[in-house]
């Protein structure tokens, strides 16, 4: 009987030494702010979808550091309201966040002055509000990979190249037709400024939310008679433009779609009307990449993954949900390695993102090499890439075919506006510039 | 002038296109008197469960059938336990009934299919004709969408049969009656609810129809629900009780916002002004004519 009363409280002795060990276990807590209904569910579940696998992949391995990522979505619809009141109820949870990836030009707008109150590192993978690169105004918002006027002064360049050089597009005519939304209007001062640099001219066309009905808009431009047409649009405004493209006898090959408008979701839906369509990526689709095939054996594997349709791993939205969780992961990492290998504060986790460097190395031992962009981010540059190629549809065997190099966008014009719209919202706002020294890593700012 | 008939032609052929969504909220409110907030998701949950299916190569033909089948089930199974328990109810609860109709059948659709954008091809013809090369004696520099004109012929040949139905068959008279007084109705023995099924039945069909056209023009997604948004300024204008007022308000109202939009944008300091115009169009009619242009007028004695 003595026996077994000891062996039993051995046992809740182990027992509870292993739950204080588990309890103990430290994690990082991410809000997921995803959107898997409404209008813009095929980018949300695919964008969202990469992320998660990802962060799966790396807490199989142990996680960042040997501490785990955990989260909790939160659905927002794509909707601002809702996008700001999940991060309003999430972001005090299991012990603060670390930081706020909401995948709209919207939210992550509202959020900008909130971020900088609860210094909570607000993230915008390849868009964002343009001016917000400059770090010394806006600490605590990062869009890695490219912003706005990158994006738009390399599809300007592309077509410059389509024509024989820049200098041949005095005389020619863009339109750029545009989601009805902050993301969707962002880009049409810089355009008017892109062109008036290049001699070409720019009529802006907006599409009002969602943009299912476009005719109205493809008759102005019928009647305007662009040599090109810019897409910059989100979701089902996406296929519905090239549909009625093909309706109204304009040629598809020259629509060029912008970094959301460059997805296999898409170019799909639109069937035949989609082939030859062309669209800027920072990233390529496809499966041929190390750590995808570690996704799909390990996580899949494990029956973890998160897509329901296993076909869309290697899509491009999936694959940027991927690139996302890299760029996110190693801003944890990079953090780490100043503040040890623990649980990070958020704005531990804003150091990190602004030192966040993303070498050839780096990229190859992550088994990323030719999926993610080298990035280098700093005080005055959070945007930290600036580069992207250009993919084309082939509808028939129904994939995207990389169609230039990497392309630099026009960092000396971009520069200049961003510069003024940063300085006159610091102006606006009553923000006092921080001083950025040379060398960002020892900026310590606000921690 | 040639480009302003290229506009007002392709305006008259997107009306059609907004007269089969706006003939389902018809049918439904002159059989009950109820304003269904359902009709969109119906529409997404024919669309989607088609297109589903054919995706997981099930024949175009058989998909068909099934997704006829489920929407009249659908329909059946709506008035036997949604309007039926609240015959007799105010009109208001009725409408708040299918407002909850339809956040139940929009979790439904994406939830046993998926939220995402589905291609729809029905093998119509995506090309232009170019009348200047067609019919060169015309001397119209005008292009016409082949697809806008098999949709106007399809909806309008639809349109037809119903009008026909409803105004030829028993069924239809039955209905007719029920839309007058459905008290007086039931006293002359009408099985009322036998009505409101058929109805629920055929508005399922049409949804089907509807959900078909406007998943080739616009591809199959969420956003198909906002095909309802072009059917309510229709209703306003061509009356809630009048199928023919459906086809005139639908073109009334395709053809306004599309001039509207190209002609009357700058007036209003910008673009994207067709989603609202079209509702402006619709104020302006109800001004003249409350109860729109082929709307029933209301008399009561005091």
């Amino acid at each position: 009987m003595k026996t077994r009363v000891m062996v039993l409280a051995s046992a809740l002795v182990a027992m509870l030494g292993m739950s204080s060990i588990v309890s103990a276990e430290e994690t990082m807590y991410v809000p997921i702010p995803s959107y898997r209904v409404g209008p813009y569910a095929a980018g949300g579940t695919g964008y969202f979808g990469g992320i998660l696998d990802y962060y799966n992949l790396l807490n199989a391995r142990g996680g960042i550091g040997g501490v785990k990522l955990i989260w909790s979505e939160c659905e927002t619809e794509y909707s601002v309201e809702r996008g700001v009141e999940c991060y309003k109820r999430l972001k005090d949870r299991e012990g603060g966040a670390v930081f706020f990836d909401p995948l709209s030009v919207g939210i992550s707008t509202a959020l900008i002055e909130t971020g900088r109150a609860d210094k909570m590192p607000i993230i915008a993978v390849n868009h964002g509000k343009t001016a917000g690169q400059r770090g010394d105004i806006f600490p605590y918002y990062f869009m890695p990979g490219i912003n706005t006027y990158d994006e738009h002064s390399i599809m300007v360049h592309y077509i410059g190249g389509l024509e024989g050089g820049m200098e041949n597009l005095k005389g020619k005519k863009i339109a750029m037709l545009f989601h009805g939304s902050p993301y969707g209007r962002e880009a049409i001062a810089f355009m008017d400024s892109m062109c008036e640099k290049h001699g070409c001219s720019h009529e802006a066309i907006e599409v009002p939310h969602p943009g299912n009905e476009q005719q109205s808009q493809w008759l102005k431009i019928r009647k305007s008679k662009p040599d090109y047409v810019l897409l910059r649009g989100w979701g089902v405004m996406n296929p519905v433009a090239m549909q009625t493209a093909k309706r109204m006898g304009f040629p598809v090959s020259r629509l060029i779609g912008n970094i959301w408008s460059n997805s296999d979701e898409d170019v799909i839906p639109a069937g035949g009307a989609a082939n030859g369509y062309q669209a800027i990526t920072t990233h390529p689709a496809g499966t041929d990449f190390k750590v995808v095939q570690d996704i799909i054996a390990d996580v899949y594997g494990a029956g973890k993954g998160d897509l329901q349709d296993k076909s869309r791993l290697g899509s491009v939205y999936w694959n940027l949900g991927v690139l996302a969780g890299v760029v996110h992961t190693e801003a944890l990492r990079i953090a780490q390695e100043r503040f040890g290998n623990r649980a990070l504060s958020s704005s531990e986790t804003r150091w990190g993102f602004e030192n966040l460097v993303l070498t050839a190395e780096r990229i190859e031992e992550l088994g990323a090499t030719g999926l993610v962009p080298e990035l280098n981010l700093n005080c005055m540059d959070h945007v930290g890439g600036h580069l992207a190629k250009f993919q084309q549809w082939d509808a028939n065997a129904r994939q995207w075919n990389i169609v230039s190099d990497w392309i630099e966008g026009d960092v000396e014009l971009s520069q200049s506006i961003i510069d003024a719209g940063a300085e006159k919202y610091a102006a606006d706002n009553n923000i006092e510039p921080r001083p950025c020294s040379a060398d960002s890593n020892d900026d310590d700012f606000d921690l | 002038m040639a480009f302003f008939l290229e506009v007002l032609v392709g305006g008259l052929l997107s009306g059609v296109m907004y007269s089969l969504v706006a003939i389902g909220f018809v049918l439904i409110y002159k059989s009950s008197g109820v304003f269904n907030f359902a009709q969109g998701t119906m529409l997404l949950l024919a669309a989607l469960t088609f297109v589903s299916m054919t995706e997981r190569q099930v024949d175009f033909k058989i998909a068909f059938i099934i997704t006829l089948v489920m929407m009249v089930v659908l329909g059946i199974i709506v008035e036997r336990t949604v309007m039926r328990p609240l015959a007799n109810q105010s009109l208001l609860s009725l409408f708040m009934a299918t407002v909850g109709l339809n956040y139940f059948l929009e979790g439904l659709a994406q939830g046993v299919w998926d939220s995402a954008v589905h291609g729809l091809e029905l093998g119509i013809s995506n090309d232009p004709i170019f009348l200047i090369d067609e019919f060169p004696a015309l001397g119209l520099d005008i292009i016409i969408s082949q697809f806008d004109i098999a949709a106007a012929v399809i909806a309008g040949t639809m349109i037809l049969g119903l009008t026909l139905f409803f105004q030829y068959t028993r069924t239809g008279l039955s209905l007719r009656a029920v839309s007058d007084d459905h008290m007086a109705a039931m006293a002359v023995g009408i099985p009322l609810n036998r009505i409101w099924a058929i109805v629920w039945a055929v508005t399922g069909v049409i949804c089907l129809i509807a959900g078909l056209l406007w998943g080739d023009r616009v591809s199959v997604s969420f956003t198909l629900t906002a095909a309802v948004l072009k059917g309510l300024p229709v209703i306003l204008i061509g009356g809630l009780t009048s199928i023919p007022g459906a086809i005139v308000g639908g073109l009334i109202i395709g053809a306004s916002e599309k001039l509207g939009e190209i002609y009357l944008a700058e007036l209003f300091g910008g673009q994207g002004i067709e989603h609202w115009w079209a509702y402006t169009t619709a104020l302006i009619f109800l001004m003249i004519r409350p109860t729109g242009i082929f709307g029933e007028k209301q008399i009561e004695r005091v």
